[in-house]
């Protein structure tokens, strides 16, 4: 059988459990068995999708285990077939578990309106439409199209937008995309910081 | 990085300074530990003894904000005792060039300095030319105006009793990191440089990392195994969020945003692209035109062509010599010139310097959007400390958005290896993927331009805006997009590609229209043979670790960057043990007949700059391929305050004079003229040095970290490290609650009395730091603290404006007293 380093470490951190519950044995039970029957049930449903920690820039590989009924995230561990990090994760990254199952995520779109002391719930059609119209005044009525010394500039000189380096490549190009047509310059983010 | 981090395991010495790798990327100490297994030494030096200086072989401190003086004092030692690696320097480095008679440097300030201005002319410190044009060069470095002897006389002031009584370290350990350091000006040695936010956020962040970058030019150690300049940065994209450029100053790509005075493409490629007329010179950027074309066309796609400069007059331009970066940003906001704003996916009331002024500042829109997974201070800023709601005009919305495994793409890591990653869950109740969110609201944005009109509408008119697959966003169309594509069947050396097909490499740009490219340095990371950022091969042929089949890497795979400089003029690896390229090619009567090369991709696959029979070539070039005239760059004359590094104190410091100068601060620093930009230097009311730092359970504001039970109960909130000394000093005990206050703000936390503080020795004084993790906001925990930003100043370094969040003056005092 060839075994993947992943497996390898599989098997053996079942066997290290199986040990450290050795001492039960005395009791009249072995508790092995029943450890390892554990281990499979956690995870034997579930789906293995590799990605990468969200946090600092060492790029360390994560698995999620995603339960085949649910579609939710299960488990997360370390990947260990990462070459960088090898299954290995720091406290942050071995909670990451904790952001994919959180109850204080926000899953709907808020809203507060000027002078406001609360927040509203909104629909997505609702908050997109507005932003869109907002966008719009703010740039039309901002824009300069000839700076103080008269050189053509295009520029939308009334809005501006901080981030992210939380981005994914993709959706970083075209949000600079998206920015530049419109015009605005003050574009900044988390590697000025 | 230049290198990347399982690199570090083939170093002979690690510096750890400016960073605090084990606590803020721990699992870069694998590789760390790795070496030190393998006889490395580790050196820390840091203000405060932290983990990572738990772990090494040598651990010294120094004030916040001298580390010019520390390592000026290293290049002086390495010059003064012939450390250097003479043949690297000579042959690979601008040591040897010759500075123009202009160049001077007297009592802090180089030639060229306006003092009404507050700038430096540059063309005072340009090079001698010959006839050609090309820099005059002595190889020898014996010339009095070589850039090796102007090095050695400016740093020749840098003395151990100088260096020690500004930094306050003691000179026997200057010596001992000098000296450890230095050894591996050898050949066959490799040191590396671990450094983070502790270099880059002073008022000379850009010539700290200057001075270590001239240290390792000096020493040999760029483009080796083990070697090269490496920045830890912080967050798991932002290597690409730069290299994709949300930043205000350039394009995808590292292309320059331009200015007004740059109004045609034609002017832009004239002021932008670099011209060396030596031609052993491969002057990389001499291809800029080509990466413009291919990024205008992938931005207007069919729209942009030659007859409308392929769009490039809808692209807005910025004001020539004024800045737009963060700092000018807040500032512009809280003197009310904006009616929007888009926070998004960060958390600006607590992430940036002075973070009062920013939350007033927010107070002075009409609207913002902020897109976030949790509820943050940046959100909630109209309800926070101080605020009053019914004052606060600002309209806010909130779209909440998807977690990292909630949604597919890449994102490239510190070694720049662009890595994907795959969705494994929905995201909850209604949050959508960012990429979602964009698109449909550029949609509904261009659909009103459409229907309505309105000011300059060409350019959203006619974005190329088609990501979507089945009404979603599809991060494979946009990396297809980033690499580009062929616009026409072209022939290329023979080959025909066809319309449409993906671009191989960034080789295959043009400049004429017939190629796309949304940025050229990722050109090959999504081609013909697949999405190769994808790519989960475990096989390491190197034998040094590059591991070049995992995921993909910028530019074309090289792992190791600057990779010619690691051979010599023949091609031959430095350190045979442990090569990253030698040159393979045949061998006829002492002359390399063909060209081949192994190992990592090389930095441009020319032939060695000599024959074995000693004969130089006239078909290769010279290694330093990015800068004009392809030599490291000791001599740095395009930076905005002086070619060589020089130190100054920071802003806010505690001490009265400079004793390398009477010019006290950076004389080009950013600095701010609102009621809220007070500096407060040597003033008896902040007699303190106050830094921030980060715990390894929480990360950044801890927007994502202080939501979570497990992270949450490790740290709970904010404290502030203190020495024994200076709690004795003020009466403190260790967990007594205190207030740290600065000229700009004050917080509550948690004294943490410590061995790991000691009180410095400064120009005969005794001199306390503190410092404080900066992940803390009023929002949650209750009761948590909130943004050790409050304290810190919005000053910032001249050349790339990040602010000085790593020294500032504060006092602490007991909490009702």
């Amino acid at each position: 059988m060839k075994l993947t380093r992943r497996d390898f470490l599989k098997i053996s951190s079942a066997a290290t459990a199986g040990l450290a519950l050795g001492g039960c044995t005395t009791m009249g039970f072995n508790m092995q068995p029943v450890q390892e029957q554990a281990w499979r049930l956690r995870t034997q449903d579930a789906k293995e999708t590799p990605t990468i920690c969200c946090y600092c820039a060492v790029g360390c590989g994560i698995i999620c285990h995603t339960d085949n009924r649910s579609g939710k995230v299960i488990y997360t561990e370390g990947d260990a077939d990462h070459p960088i990090n090898g299954g290995a994760l720091c406290a942050k990254g071995a909670a990451a578990y904790q952001i994919a199952r959180n109850e204080k995520r926000i899953t709907k779109v808020l809203y507060r309106a000027p002078y406001s002391s609360r927040w509203e719930e909104k629909s997505w059609d609702w908050a997109i439409k507005e932003i869109a119209k907002r966008v719009k005044a703010s740039r039309d009525k901002s824009f300069t199209v000839k700076n103080a010394k008269g050189q053509v500039v295009n520029r939308c000189d009334g809005i501006a937008s901080v981030g992210s380096a939380a981005l994914d490549n993709e959706e970083c190009w075209i949000y600079q995309a998206m920015l530049r047509a419109m015009g605005l310059v003050y574009i900044e983010h988390q590697a000025r910081i | 990085m230049t290198n990347h981090w399982i690199d570090i395991k083939n170093s002979d010495c690690i510096l750890i300074m400016g960073s605090n790798a084990a606590e803020n990327h721990p699992i870069s100490f694998r590789w760390v530990t790795e070496a030190q297994k393998n006889g490395a030494t580790l050196i820390s030096v840091d203000p405060r003894f932290t983990r990572t200086s738990s772990k090494a072989d040598f651990y010294t401190a120094l004030r916040s904000g001298t580390d010019i003086a520390f390592l000026g004092g290293m290049i002086n030692y390495i010059l003064s005792n012939n450390k250097y690696f003479k043949e690297y320097v000579a042959r690979y480095t601008n040591a040897c060039f010759i500075v123009g008679k202009k160049y001077g440097f007297h009592d802090g300030l180089f030639s060229g300095f306006d003092p009404k201005t507050r700038k430096y002319d540059k063309s005072y410190w340009a090079y001698e030319l010959d006839e050609n044009g090309v820099p005059k060069k002595d190889y020898t470095l014996k010339h009095p105006r070589t850039v090796f002897q102007l090095l050695k006389k400016h740093f020749s002031r840098y003395t151990l009793d100088k260096v020690s009584a500004v930094t306050g370290t003691p000179k026997e350990d200057l010596v001992k990191v000098y000296e450890l350091y230095s050894a591996t000006g050898k050949p066959d040695k490799a040191g590396t440089i671990m450094y983070a936010m502790g270099w880059t956020q002073h008022t000379v962040g850009v010539q700290n990392i200057r001075t270590m970058a001239i240290i390792q030019l000096l020493l040999g150690n760029m483009g080796v195994a083990g070697g090269g300049v490496n920045a830890l940065r912080g967050e798991s994209n932002v290597q690409g969020s730069t290299d994709h450029c949300l930043l205000f100053h350039i394009w995808p790509g590292y292309l320059p945003t331009p200015t007004a005075s740059a109004a045609t493409l034609a002017d832009y490629n004239k002021k932008y692209t670099p011209v060396s007329h030596d031609p052993l010179s491969a002057n990389w950027w001499q291809n800029r035109p080509k990466y413009v074309v291919s990024f205008l066309k992938a931005m207007f796609g069919d729209a942009a062509d030659a007859g409308n400069d392929f769009g490039y007059g809808w692209m807005p331009k910025l004001d020539d010599g004024k800045a737009y970066s963060w700092l000018d940003l807040f500032d512009a906001m809280y003197r009310g010139e904006f009616s929007g704003f888009f926070a998004w996916g960060q958390n600006p009331a607590c992430s940036g310097a002075n973070a009062a002024k920013t939350r007033e500042a927010l107070t002075r829109l009409d609207w913002m959007v902020n897109v976030n997974l949790f509820d943050n201070e940046t959100a909630s800023f109209w309800k926070g400390p101080g605020m009053d709601p019914g004052k606060v005009k600002t309209e806010v919305f909130f779209l909440p958005c998807a977690a990292f495994m909630e949604k597919e793409g890449s994102v490239t890591n510190s070694g720049r290896w662009a890595q994907w990653r795959y969705k494994a869950q929905d995201p909850p109740g209604e949050a959508k993927p960012d990429g979602d969110i964009m698109v449909e609201l550029f949609n509904e944005i261009r659909s009103l331009y459409a229907k309505e009109g309105g000011v300059f509408p060409d350019p959203i008119l006619n974005l190329k805006w088609d990501y979507t697959t089945d009404g979603k966003f599809d991060a494979h169309k946009v990396a297809r997009t980033i690499n580009g594509e062929f616009t026409r069947d072209v022939t290329i050396k023979d080959k025909t590609y066809k319309k449409g097909q993906l671009v191989p490499s960034f080789a295959f740009l043009q400049a004429d229209g017939s190629t796309t490219s949304g940025n050229w340095l990722y050109c090959q990371s999504y081609n013909e043979s697949g999405n190769n950022m994808a790519r989960r091969d475990t096989t390491d042929a190197s034998g040094i670790g590059l591991y070049s089949n995992w995921a993909w890497c910028w530019p074309v795979n090289r792992r190791i960057l600057y990779n010619r400089a690691s051979v010599d003029l023949m091609g031959r690896p430095w350190n045979p043990k442990k090569p990253v390229i030698a040159f393979a090619g045949e061998v006829r009567d002492g002359k390399y007949v063909t060209n081949k090369w192994v190992g990592d991709v090389p930095d441009g696959g020319w032939y060695p700059m000599m024959n074995p029979d000693g004969t130089l070539r006239t078909d290769t070039k010279y290694p330093f391929i990015m800068k004009p005239h392809g030599f490291g760059g000791i001599f740095g004359p395009g930076r905005n305050d002086g070619p060589f590094p020089e130190h100054y104190e920071p802003i806010e410091c505690p001490v009265e004079k400079n004793l390398f100068s009477s010019q006290f601060t950076n004389p080009v620093a950013a600095v701010y003229g609102t009621e809220k930009d007070v500096y407060k230097t040597c003033d008896p009311r902040y007699p303190f040095v106050g830094t921030t730092y980060r715990v390894t359970e929480h990360w950044q504001t801890g927007v994502l970290t202080r939501w979570q039970p497990w992270l949450l109960e490790t740290e709970p909130q904010l404290f502030v490290e203190m020495s024994e000394e200076l709690a004795r000093l003020r009466g403190i005990k260790n967990g007594e609650k205190v207030i740290v206050e600065s000229p700009r703000g004050a917080v509550e936390a948690v004294a943490m009395v410590t061995k790991r503080f000691r009180p410095f020795l400064v120009q005969g004084q005794e001199i306390h730091q503190v410092g404080l993790p900066w992940h803390y906001g009023w929002v949650w925990p209750p009761d948590g603290g909130d943004s050790a930003n409050l304290l810190s100043p919005s000053a910032g370094d001249p050349n790339t404006r990040i602010p000085e969040t790593k020294a500032f003056m504060v006092n602490v005092r007991k909490k009702g007293v």
